[in-house]
């Protein structure tokens, strides 16, 4: 396929067919936008995800301490990298208190970010960060249950991701806390962790 | 936007500390250019740097090239309704008395095509193009994938 200039496409069907007619594989997950839902309990999420080091990760093994979440992908040069580094970060800040928390990068690329991939990944990040990948089916279900979306765009005879691009909070007993918007002031991150941790 | 010399030699080894040395061309001012290190050559490279426009009249970055990608452009990081995408950019702004950033999270570089792997402590050439100052080539230091921009203040420039 000849290179071409990076197209985005909105969400739509139409843009669905476009991708398609450049022979390139498209999905998004959560069904018909609704911007308006909040993420499930993570009780409610239905997934089975393996970790960078190649463990099952279910729902269940995240209930009974707070989870932060972001979603992402390895291949991408801005938003993740800068993200991880944030929570990286924050981490820090938190000291051990941050040991309690569940802390996952999803990949939303599951074809590219393979286990081995993301553990070469992670590794340049907090050691207390979990890469989680899987088949393509449970990342749309993980994404289904946080309301999250992602959809893969054309770029240059290549593809890149767009995806929901803040940092989910839940409470320890697997209850909605809050988000941390990806161009939100970074101050207010702290709080927000340190009150899903508190509750 | 092409990479003038593609297979040029690239200076991976030098030291870390160009980024803190501004480069001009007539009345902008180039600093702070920087990179993250990369896992290979398959995933696109980061550009990120400030430019200062000093002048009275607007200009724009309409183009960058570098030896160090078959295919840099310009993006910009757009968060919409919580998704982010990032557009191609024809042009980014570098208005009259003002400094323009490309940073983490807005307009970068993106360095897509990589000839080999962007390693921690290296650097590459950047040729930045600007509608009315033309080119100038500044020095890119290649920071760790966790950087979130170069710390001058403690590089002793
Ligand atoms: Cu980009």
């Amino acid at each position: 396929m000849r290179a071409r200039r990076a197209v985005i496409l909105g969400l739509g069907g139409g843009a669905g067919a476009a991708a398609l007619t450049l022979g390139l594989g498209w999905w998004r997950s959560g069904g018909s936008p609704q911007p308006a839902l909040l993420p499930l309990a993570i009780g409610e999420m239905a997934f089975t995800l393996t970790d960078h080091r190649g463990r099952t990760v279910t729902p269940a093994d995240w209930i009974g301490r707070p989870t932060l979440a972001f979603f992402g992908f390895t291949w991408c040069p801005d938003v993740c990298p800068t993200t991880l580094s944030d929570i990286s970060l924050w981490l820090e800040d938190l000291g051990p208190d941050a040991d309690r928390l569940n802390v996952a990068f999803i990949t939303v690329d599951p074809e590219r970010d393979t286990e081995a991939v993301l553990a070469d990944y992670v590794a340049n990040f907090d050691p207390r960060i979990t890469g989680l990948t899987g088949p393509l089916a449970e990342v749309e279900r993980v994404a289904a249950g946080f309301r999250a979306r992602f959809e893969k765009v054309p770029q240059d005879g290549s593809y890149t991701m767009n995806h929901t691009a803040g940092v989910f909070l839940f409470r320890a007993d697997g209850r909605f806390a809050s988000i941390i918007d990806y161009h939100e002031d970074r101050r207010f991150a702290l709080p927000k962790i340190r009150r899903a941790l508190g509750a | 936007m092409k990479s003038v010399a593609l297979f040029a030699a690239l200076t991976l080894t030098a030291p870390a500390a160009f980024a803190c040395e501004p480069f001009a061309v007539g009345d902008l001012t180039i600093e702070h250019a920087w990179s993250r290190a990369t896992i290979g050559a398959d995933r696109p490279g980061v550009f990120y740097v400030e430019i200062t426009n000093a002048g009275s009249a607007d200009d724009a970055l309409v183009g960058i090239a570098t030896p160090a990608a078959g295919m840099p452009m310009l993006h910009e990081t757009v968060v919409t309704d919580g998704i982010a995408s990032m557009p191609h950019s024809m042009s980014v702004p570098v208005p009259a008395g003002q400094t323009v950033a490309l940073a983490p999270g807005g307009y970068h570089g993106m360095l897509m095509g990589l000839v080999t792997a962007l390693k921690e402590g290296g650097s590459f050439p950047v040729t930045l193009t600007f509608q009315r100052a033309g080119e100038v080539t500044v020095t890119v230091d290649v920071l760790s994938m966790r950087a979130e921009g170069p710390d001058c203040a403690h590089a002793g420039q």
